[in-house]
C-alpha cells in the first residue's frame, strides 16, 4: 500500500513514460536526493534547478510555451510567495492572448501544517491559489487521489497547481483505496521504488505496472454519507474531519464528509446536493480565515441555499496570524485539530433556530 | 536629459547591401510613422494609453529582419517588451493590427481588445504574449531555450527589455539559468539601454559601468553597441545570433539608444528634441551615400502616412469586444502539446 509520496512518484513515472512529460525539475528534485520529500526519486526526466523559485516557475512557463509538458516542484509553498506574479502570468497567458497561446504545466508543492514545520514550513496556499484565475488547483487527501489528480493535472492543457499536504505524505492508503497494480505489501513496494540510503549511484527503481488512472478535476468525493450535517474539506483536515465524523456516530450524529479535492474547478453540484439534504454545512480548511476559500463557499451557500438551511453555515479555518509557531501548543492552537473540528460539527448539528 | 549619444551619422559598412539598407530605411520610417500615428490616436481619444518604441527603430528593425520567424522550437522564440513595434513590423506584421490594439477592438489579433498597444502575441511566429510586469520575460525565456536546446537545430530564444528593469531579480535569473554549466542555453539576452526607467536616470541607480559587464561573471559572451546605428545593430545582431545558433550558448547584447517620446502617454508622449534620432541620422547617411534622394524619402513618407491614415479611419469603425466575452479563454480545451490546432 503506497504512501502519498510514493503514489506521486508512481504517477510521475507513468507521466514521463506514457504521457509525454519531458521535464520534472526543481530544487534537489534530481539525483542524488530525488526531492526533499523523495517524491521524485528514480525518475528519468528529473533535474536539479538553481535555487530560484522565480526561475523555476518561469522555466515551466517557457517550456509550456514551447509545447513541452513539465512538472516543476517548488520545495515548499512557503517559498513561492516571491513568484506570485509569475503564477499570474501563467494563469493569464491563454486569456491575455485571446486564446492564441496555451500554458500547460503542473507546479507541485508541499503545503500546510502537521509536521511541526515552524513558521516557514507550515503555510497553506489554497487561499492564494484560488485568487489566481486561470489555474486548475488540486489537493489530494489519499495516495490514490494524489496519483489520479496529478495525472489529470499533467495532461490538462492549462496550468495546474498540485498542492500536496505535507502531513499526509507518509500516510498509507486504506484497504480498498490502492492504486491498481501496486503491490499490496508495503515492504515490497518500498523495495521496488524507494532509493536506498547512502550511495544510490547504481540503484535502479523497478516500477510496478500502474494504469493511466485519471481523477477528473472538478469532481468531489463523498467520503462518508450522513443525514445531519455536511462537512466540506480537503487536504490535511479532510481525514481529521472523517475521524471526527466517525466519533460522532456514538453521539447519534451522522455527518456527511465531502472531499473537495479540486479547488478549481470545484464541484458545487455535489456540495449543493448534500447541503440540500442536510440543511447544515461546515467548511473546514487550515489556511488563514480571512478571505479564505471557505468564505467563498460560505457566500455561495448563503446566496443560493439560504432558504434551505436549518442553521447558519460555518467555516472553521486557520487563525489569521502571520505564521504557525513551532511549539506543539502553538501549532495546535493555530489550525483546526480533531477536537476543534469535532466541537464545530457537534455545535452545528445541534444548533436550533 | 541628453542620452550622451551624438546624432548618428552611421558609418555603414560595405558588407550591407544597398538593397538591405533601403529596406531597413523603409521599415524604420514606417515604424516611426506608426508610433506617431498611435500617439496621435491616443491624443485624439482613440485609445486609452500609448507606449511604444519611437527612437529604437535602428535596433528593432534589424532585429526583426534577422529573426527566424515561425512556430515551434526550430524557429526563434520572441520574449519581447512593449517597445518592439519596429521588430514586429520588420517581421511582417500589418501596421493596422497595432492600431487595432491601440483602439482595443475585437479585431485586435494580439489580444482581442484586452491589452495595451505594443503588447503583441502571435503564436504562429513564436511571439509570446508581451506582458506589462517589467522583466518577467527574462525568467520565462530560459524555458523556451531549454526546449530548443533539446530539440537541436538552429532555433534560439530572444528576450528584450530595458535598462532599469535589469535591477529586477528576473534578470539575474536569466543569467544564471542561461549559463548553467550543466546545460547552457541558446538565448540571446538583449537590453535596450535608454538610460531611463520612466523618469529616473540610471546613473543614480546602477553602479555597473555597462550592463553587459554583468554577463562576464557568468562567462556569457557580451557586447555593448550603438543601437542608434542600424548598420552596427544589423551586423552585431547577426554576429550575436549566429553565435547563439551555432554554439547553443547565451549571448548578451546591450544596445544603447534613444527614447524619443518619453516613457509613455503617462508622461505626455511629446517629442524629445535633445536625444539622437536614429532615423534622421540614417536618412542623412542614405543621402550622402546616394542610396536614396530626399525626394524619394519624402514620397515614401507621404505614402506611409496615407496608408496609416486610411488604417486609422478603418479601425475607428471596427467593433469593440462585448462584455459577454470576458469569460472566453480563461481555460483552454485545445491541447497544443497533443497537436490540436
Ligand atoms: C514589475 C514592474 N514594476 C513597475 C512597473 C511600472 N513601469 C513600467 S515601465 C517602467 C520603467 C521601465 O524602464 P526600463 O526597464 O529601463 O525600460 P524602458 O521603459 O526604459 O524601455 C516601470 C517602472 C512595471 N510595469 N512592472
Amino acid at each position: 500500500m503506497s504512501t502519498m509520496v510514493q503514489a506521486i512518484r508512481l504517477a510521475l513515472h507513468v507521466a514521463e513514460e506514457r504521457l509525454g512529460v519531458t521535464d520534472i525539475f526543481g530544487e534537489d528534485v534530481g539525483p542524488p536526493l530525488g526531492g526533499a520529500f523523495t517524491a521524485t526519486q528514480g525518475l528519468k526526466t528529473t533535474w536539479n534547478s538553481p535555487l530560484d523559485e522565480r526561475g523555476i516557475v518561469g522555466a515551466a512557463i517557457g517550456l509550456a510555451l514551447a509545447g513541452q509538458r513539465s512538472v516543476a516542484e517548488v520545495q515548499f509553498c512557503d517559498y513561492i510567495f516571491n513568484s506570485i506574479d509569475l503564477l499570474k502570468q501563467g494563469g493569464m497567458i491563454h486569456w491575455a492572448s485571446n486564446g492564441d497561446w496555451n500554458c500547460p504545466m503542473t507546479i507541485m508543492m508541499p503545503v500546510g501544517s502537521g509536521i511541526r514545520g515552524s513558521i516557514y514550513h507550515s503555510h497553506s496556499f489554497d487561499a492564494i491559489a484560488t485568487h489566481i484565475p486561470g489555474f486548475k488547483i488540486a489537493i489530494p487527501s489519499t495516495p490514490r487521489e494524489a496519483y489520479g489528480l496529478l495525472l489529470s493535472c499533467i495532461v490538462d492543457p492549462n496550468p495546474c497547481l498540485f498542492l500536496v499536504p505535507k502531513a499526509l505524505m507518509r500516510v498509507r492508503s486504506q484497504p480498498g483505496e490502492e492504486i491498481p497494480g501496486e503491490p499490496g505489501d508495503d515492504k515490497a513496494l518500498s523495495r521496488l521504488i524507494d532509493a536506498p540510503l547512502g550511495d544510490r549511484s547504481k540503484w535502479q527503481p523497478q516500477w510496478p505496472d500502474t494504469p493511466d488512472l485519471f481523477i477528473k478535476l472538478g469532481e468531489a468525493r463523498t467520503v462518508r454519507p450522513g443525514r445531519d450535517l455536511t462537512v466540506v474539506s480537503y487536504g490535511r483536515t479532510l481525514p481529521v474531519c472523517t475521524r471526527a465524523a466517525e466519533e460522532l456516530v456514538s453521539e447519534g450524529v451522522e455527518v456527511e464528509v465531502i472531499d473537495l479535492r479540486s479547488l478549481w474547478p470545484y464541484d458545487w453540484a455535489a456540495v449543493k446536493a448534500s447541503v440540500q439534504r442536510t440543511g447544515r454545512v461546515l467548511f473546514v480548511n487550515e489556511d488563514t480565515e480571512v478571505t479564505n476559500f471557505g468564505e467563498h463557499l460560505l457566500r455561495r451557500t448563503v446566496d443560493e441555499l439560504f432558504y434551505e438551511l436549518l442553521a447558519p453555515p460555518k467555516l472553521l479555518a486557520g487563525a489569521h496570524i502571520p505564521g504557525i509557531g513551532l511549539a506543539d501548543n502553538l501549532e495546535m492552537a493555530s489550525v483546526p485539530q480533531l477536537a476543534s473540528i469535532r466541537t464545530a460539527m457537534l455545535d452545528l448539528a445541534r444548533s436550533q433556530p | 536629459m541628453s542620452s550622451g549619444l551624438r546624432p548618428v551619422r552611421s558609418a555603414t559598412e560595405a558588407d550591407l547591401s544597398a538593397e538591405l539598407l533601403v529596406r531597413m530605411h523603409g521599415l524604420m520610417l514606417k515604424a516611426r510613422l506608426l508610433e506617431e500615428r498611435l500617439i496621435q490616436m491616443y491624443k485624439q481619444g482613440d485609445g486609452y494609453f500609448w507606449i511604444g518604441g519611437p527612437g529604437e527603430e535602428a535596433f528593432n528593425v534589424p532585429l526583426g529582419l534577422l529573426i527566424d520567424k515561425g512556430s515551434g522550437p526550430q524557429h526563434d522564440y520572441c520574449h519581447f517588451h512593449y517597445r518592439n513595434s519596429g521588430t514586429l513590423l520588420a517581421m511582417g506584421a500589418e501596421p493596422i493590427d497595432a492600431l487595432r490594439q491601440m483602439k482595443n477592438t475585437a479585431t485586435d489579433p494580439y489580444s482581442g481588445g484586452r491589452n495595451f498597444v505594443g503588447h503583441y502575441s502571435r503564436r504562429e511566429w513564436n511571439v509570446v504574449p508581451v506582458s506589462s510586469p517589467i522583466e518577467v520575460q527574462y525568467s520565462i525565456a530560459p524555458g523556451t531555450a531549454l526546449a530548443q536546446k533539446r530539440a537541436g537545430g538552429r532555433g534560439i530564444s530572444i528576450v528584450t527589455g530595458g535598462d532599469a528593469g535589469t535591477a529586477e531579480g528576473d534578470f539575474a535569473t536569466c543569467l544564471v539559468w542561461a549559463s548553467r554549466p550543466a546545460n547552457p542555453l541558446p538565448l540571446l539576452i538583449i537590453v535596450t539601454n535608454n538610460h531611463y526607467g520612466i523618469s529616473t536616470r540610471s546613473e543614480g541607480q546602477h553602479g555597473e559601468t555597462r550592463i553587459s559587464d554583468r554577463a562576464r561573471a557568468f562567462n556569457i559572451e557580451s557586447k555593448t553597441i550603438d543601437g542608434n546605428d542600424p548598420g552596427v545593430s544589423y551586423r552585431e545582431l547577426a554576429a550575436a545570433m549566429d553565435y547563439v545558433r551555432t554554439e547553443r550558448k547565451p549571448f548578451m547584447l546591450e544596445a544603447v539608444l534613444s527614447r524619443l517620446h518619453g516613457h509613455s502617454s503617462a508622461s505626455g508622449a511629446n517629442a524629445v528634441l535633445d536625444e539622437a534620432d536614429c532615423l534622421k541620422g540614417f536618412e542623412r547617411t542614405m543621402e550622402e551615400r546616394k542610396l536614396m534622394t530626399r525626394a524619394q524619402m519624402d514620397t515614401l513618407r507621404a505614402e506611409f502616412t496615407l496608408e496609416l491614415q486610411e488604417a486609422h479611419k478603418k479601425v475607428r469603425d471596427e467593433p469593440q469586444p462585448t462584455g459577454d466575452t470576458i469569460f472566453d479563454h480563461v481555460f483552454s480545451e485545445r491541447d497544443l502539446v497533443r497537436g490540436d490546432q
